[in-house]
């Protein structure tokens, strides 16, 4: 049901990985793209390839949910692939076809770039994977705080995250409550016409918005009865901390990211 | 006499082959009987609610079998749609399931989904409120803006309406004030008179089990611990609190009276049987 959906896709865990602050892996997941996309051959593909796999190691998750992850995106993939396969020019011609040429070169560029956008891929869900929603937010408002200078609401834009963030479970059970409630009247949500559905939908959606509303209201009385009055003096109670794992993993990068620029010069 | 629910080693588990896989009941063997009023009680979490759900087919087993007049409900998707008539669930807080314009519309959503003739539903509609005591004033009344109670009877009647053979309530008096509470009850038990249906009653408070209940059935940690009469069940005191139950307080206050010398029949659970004890102990003394 929709309890299986792994929404915020955070997998707890207790490896270097899932430690590390929340500030230096954003910074090293664009790190980790800037890299990937300076590979430019065989080898430094496989050097960001092997990269990513002792990533994928270390965080602990398995193989099986990072394909689950790749899965809805496999049309991008596999559309990506035919696009360089029969559009890139070069090397000896295969075959070719009223306006479909596919040529040696055609075949290994296709290739990378199908390598190239799994590894994309896998390296942001490590993210997500290995780091909680919240933790997130907190560590984008960190990184943001600066933008605070030229009057960007950085707190409240991160408030707001973290709350919806917050209540999506919340939002599914209850959907998941509701529905079951109303099957149990006989509804059917799963069966009919497009418009029947569309309609079936209303005493789902009714209940739904009527108690978003309700817990808004009251999650607003239950902050002001605190008085929270925006981020300004606010303080917090997981504070974050670089340690020494952080500094080792900005180093690793650094040396991830000038061995890609040194292959990027060498054409390799 | 027949079940009409036979439950044979019933198990689920949540979110298999996750990280988060749990199993909420293992291997369930249990009848139901017709007009049997039975109260399920369990901490929380001890797997009664996901049971419950299993009863008309919202959820599907992971192994084993549910039989509504022994016939399988998860064998073909219409025997799982059709069970849903035939056993009703009101789940706990159920006012917050409420979307139609007028409260006559939204008890009328279940019979309508039965796809029932517009008198067939009116009738039932009418039934169904007069079994919960809504008068008939309200109906064209907007089921939000009435009171935390009345919705819940509204609720209710949206279930009654499609005249299940069994109704299962999962806690209908939480969070109501104690008239309320009562109230519900009063509604429960003569609806289970006049129509002789199975009543399943999943509730917290021992004092309404081992009043209104002919057996109870007690979850823990995903199984059926205890299974019996409120005599059988309630006399089994250590247990229930070792599973984090209470015994009715009828039960309590005889047992400390029994603790303090006096001599009391061991089958005392409710107020009435209490009373009933004590009164001519008095006039002894007398």
């Amino acid at each position: 049901m929709l309890k299986d959906i792994t929404l915020g896709q955070y997998f707890p865990g207790d490896t270097i990985i899932h430690k590390l602050d929340p500030r230096t892996k954003l910074i090293l997941v664009i790190v980790f793209i800037v890299a990937l996309f300076l590979a430019v051959d065989w080898i430094s593909y496989a050097f960001m390839f092997v990269v990513t796999a002792l990533c994928v190691k270390v965080s602990t998750i398995k193989l099986k949910s990072i394909l689950k992850g790749l899965k809805p995106l496999i049309f991008i993939i596999v559309f990506t692939g035919i696009l360089n396969l029969f559009y890139t020019q070069g090397g000896t011609v295969l075959f070719d076809w009223w306006i479909f040429t596919i040529s040696t070169a055609g075949i290994k560029r296709a290739f990378l770039m199908i390598v190239r956008i799994m590894l994309l891929i896998t390296g942001t869900f490590l993210l997500t994977y290995t780091t909680s929603p919240i933790a997130l937010t907190d560590g984008l408002e960190m990184l943001l705080n600066p933008l605070k200078k030229i009057k960007v609401p950085v707190h409240e834009m991160s408030m707001i995250m973290s709350m919806a963030l917050r209540f999506i479970p919340t939002l599914i059970e209850e959907t998941d409550k509701i529905m079951s409630a109303q099957k149990a009247r006989g509804a059917d949500f799963s069966t009919g016409k497009i418009t029947e559905r569309a309609k079936a939908l209303l005493p789902l959606l009714v209940p739904l918005f009527v108690s978003s509303f309700r817990r808004a209201d009251e999650l607003a009385v239950a902050m002001e009865s605190r008085c929270y009055h925006g981020g300004e003096g606010r303080t917090r109670m997981n504070a974050l901390h670089m340690a020494r794992r952080d500094y080792l993993a900005f180093l690793a990068g650094a040396i991830v990211l000038g061995g890609m620029i040194a292959m990027n010069i060498y054409g390799i | 006499m027949d079940a009409v629910i036979r439950v044979e080693n019933l198990t689920h588990t949540y979110s298999v082959g996750t990280p988060f896989e749990k199993t909420a009941i293992h291997n369930i063997n249990v009848n139901f009987y017709p007009g049997e009023l039975v109260a399920v009680i369990g901490h929380t979490g001890s797997g009664k609610s996901t049971f419950m759900q299993h009863m008309n087919g919202l959820l599907a087993p992971t192994s084993g079998h549910v039989y509504c007049d022994g016939e399988d409900i998860f064998a073909t998707k219409e025997a799982t749609r059709d069970v849903r008539f035939k056993v009703g669930l009101v789940f706990q807080y159920p006012e917050y399931q409420l979307f139609e314009e007028t409260v006559y519309k939204d008890i009328a959503f279940g019979p309508k989904n039965m796809k029932l003739s517009a008198d067939e539903i009116d009738e039932r509609v009418r039934e169904a409120a007069g079994f919960v005591g809504l008068s008939e004033e309200l109906f064209e009344r907007s089921p939000l803006e009435l009171s935390g109670g009345q919705k819940r009877r509204i609720a209710i009647a949206g279930v009654i309406a499609m005249r299940p053979k069994v109704l299962i309530l999962d806690e209908p008096t939480a969070g109501l004030d104690p008239g309320g509470c009562e109230g519900i009850i009063k509604n429960i038990l003569d609806y289970r008179e006049r129509t002789g249906s199975t009543v399943l009653l999943v509730t917290h408070s021992m004092d309404d089990a081992a009043r209104i209940a002919d057996r109870l059935v007690v979850f823990h940690e995903g199984s059926i611990a205890m299974d019996g009469t409120p005599d059988a069940v309630f006399s089994h005191p250590t247990e229930l609190t070792a599973m984090g139950l209470d015994v009715p307080q009828a039960a309590a206050i005889a047992q400390a009276l029994r603790e303090r010398g006096v001599s009391l029949p061991q089958s005392i659970y409710t107020l009435e049987q209490l009373k009933a004890a004590l009164v001519p102990l008095r006039k002894g003394e007398n």
